[in-house]
């Protein structure tokens, strides 16, 4: 986009600036929209599940139901606790969504459309996911209020429990792919399956890690069957108990982002991405743009993210730890051995293979 | 542990059994009634908001006996009467409060007149709290946009009583 900019008469530092605006906003904006209609989509299916119809009178089926919903937060009162911390208490809902934002820089939603492609993509992503740890933290403690802090601690706890295992799952990933950056690692799976399926996830070594990634991304994201964060039952509504109006429409972006996130993230390690899911030209769908196949592909995970909540009852916060660190942490460690031992083996490894 | 626990145990299948079940759920026909423009149907003896009926020539059906005052559990009606010009005993007061009443229908089973009956209307919501003090004109209100709906239910339950 810098050479578009420059073709208009602008230097090259202008043009780049000018192009990462652009493009931040054409991540950032699309964004939102798909933030608030996957929140009608999550409603929908939960309810589709229940034998409920959902949300369908405002817009056509309910269509804008979220930004009704929106537009009443937003006309809400900002209610700020005189007991707490007020600058960590405005800052931390700030924190949440900018960094739900952040990781979206390196996400390549077709070959090329991506906006910052760096090396190490992956390893960037994983260090913006440990940081939104730091909005819910700063929330608990900023409430003033026993219940936000407990939330507070459990979600802190529980994301650097899980973060382990999703660490030692993405290694695995890297191994076979050789690269840190996220196209690569797409372009790596092309094939991958006896030369004709794209997807890490057709692999018999790989396929357990990807069910691994999944329920540690539930967990990640403080979804049911890990939404110990927000146990209506136990701490009212979690670390934003005390958030009103904007601050509280804030996490809950953020929130619905961070799962966006996870679900592109798993079309991105395990499902090829942008590619179809055949390598063969079976119908015309190389002529299907990336990006449908990536929305597509997310769009399926985040089904999955919805059909999971309306199944499964809440974890115990034991259960939880035990799975974190008893299960996931020896298994995704054991594959990781056994990844490195099979490329060792069949001599598939390094940035050249 | 035995061996077949640790195969469910890692094979996830039972939770891979729950989807299967929640995902027949997701097909199946909703259950749901689309309120605001469907709706159930009503028994005749469904006891909503009050109503004081008159006879077909217009006279009003209350003759003041406070039956209804009387035998209200929740002291929901208040009546205060006295006689009319033409010497017949009528009410000078008939107050619901419908925050009170708890739909019993005590008084309409009360009433020697049907004159204070339930009828089918259920959507009275209103925004304050005082427009919910029924008095006897808008009680009257009531039995005159309702007559219909009022006679066809005592009517079809008339043989059950």
């Amino acid at each position: 986009m810098t050479e578009f900019f420059q073709s208009l008469g602008m230097n090259y530092e202008w043009a780049w600036f000018v192009a990462t605006i652009a493009g931040i906003l054409l991540i950032a904006l699309p964004l939102m929209l798909a933030v608030a209609m996957i929140i009608y989509v999550d409603r929908k299916v939960w309810a589709a599940i229940n034998l409920r119809r959902g949300p369908n009178v405002v817009g056509p089926f309910g269509l804008l139901q979220s930004f009704a919903d929106g537009l009443k937060v937003f006309l809400q009162e900002t209610i700020i606790p005189s007991a707490a911390n007020k600058g960590i208490f405005i800052l931390a809902p700030i924190v949440t969504f900018t960094v739900a934002l952040m990781a979206w820089a390196v996400i390549p939603f077709d070959a090329g459309v991506v906006l910052a492609d760096i090396n190490v993509g992956l390893l960037y992503i994983f260090a913006i996911s440990s940081l939104s740890v730091y909005g819910i933290i700063m929330a608990g403690w900023a409430s003033n209020s026993k219940y936000p802090f407990f939330s507070a601690m459990r979600a802190s706890a529980q994301m650097i429990s899980y973060e382990v295992s999703i660490g030692f799952i993405m290694v695995g990933v890297i191994l076979y792919a050789g690269s840190f950056n996220l196209t690569d690692i797409v372009m790596a799976q092309k094939g991958h399956g006896l030369g004709i399926v794209n997807g890490y996830v057709f692999n018999i070594l790989l396929f357990p890690i990807f069910v691994m990634f999944f329920i540690s991304a539930l967990a990640e994201t403080q979804r049911v069957p890990f939404d110990l964060t927000e146990a209506e039952s136990e701490l009212v509504a979690g670390y934003q108990t005390e958030y009103s109006s904007m601050s509280f429409a804030l996490f809950w972006l953020g929130e619905y982002a961070n799962i966006l996130l996870m679900c592109a993230l798993m079309t991105i390690l395990f499902f090829g991405g942008w590619l179809p899911p055949l390598d063969i030209d079976l119908i015309p769908w190389f002529d299907i743009p990336g990006v449908i196949w990536f929305f597509g592909k997310m769009f399926m995970f985040f089904f999955m993210f919805s059909w999971v909540m309306a199944t499964v009852p809440r974890y115990r916060y034991d259960q939880l730890m035990r799975l974190g660190w008893k299960v996931f942490l020896p298994l995704s460690l054991f594959f990781v051995v056994l990844i490195s031992g099979w490329l060792m083996a069949t001599g598939h490894y390094g940035a050249a293979a | 542990m035995s061996v077949a626990h640790y195969i469910k145990s890692f094979t996830l299948w039972e939770f891979v059994k729950a989807h299967a079940l929640t995902l027949k759920y997701f097909f199946k026909p909703k259950v749901t009634i689309n309120y605001p423009f469907e709706k159930n149907p009503l028994s005749p003896r469904f006891r909503g908001e009050h109503a004081l009926r008159r006879y077909p020539n217009g006279e009003e059906r209350c003759i003041a006996c406070k039956l209804c005052e009387a035998v209200c559990p929740a002291q929901a009606i208040t009546i205060e009467s006295e006689p009319r010009e033409d010497g017949s005993r009528r009410t000078t007061r008939y107050d619901i409060d419908m925050t009170k009443c708890i739909y019993c229908g005590f008084c309409q089973e009360a009433c020697p007149v049907d004159a204070v009956v339930e009828g089918p209307n259920f959507e009275y919501a209103t925004e304050t709290r005082e427009e919910l003090l029924y008095d006897k004109a808008k009680l009257l209100a009531n039995g005159d946009k309702w007559e219909r709906a009022i006679a066809a239910n005592l009517e079809a339950d008339a043989p059950y009583r």
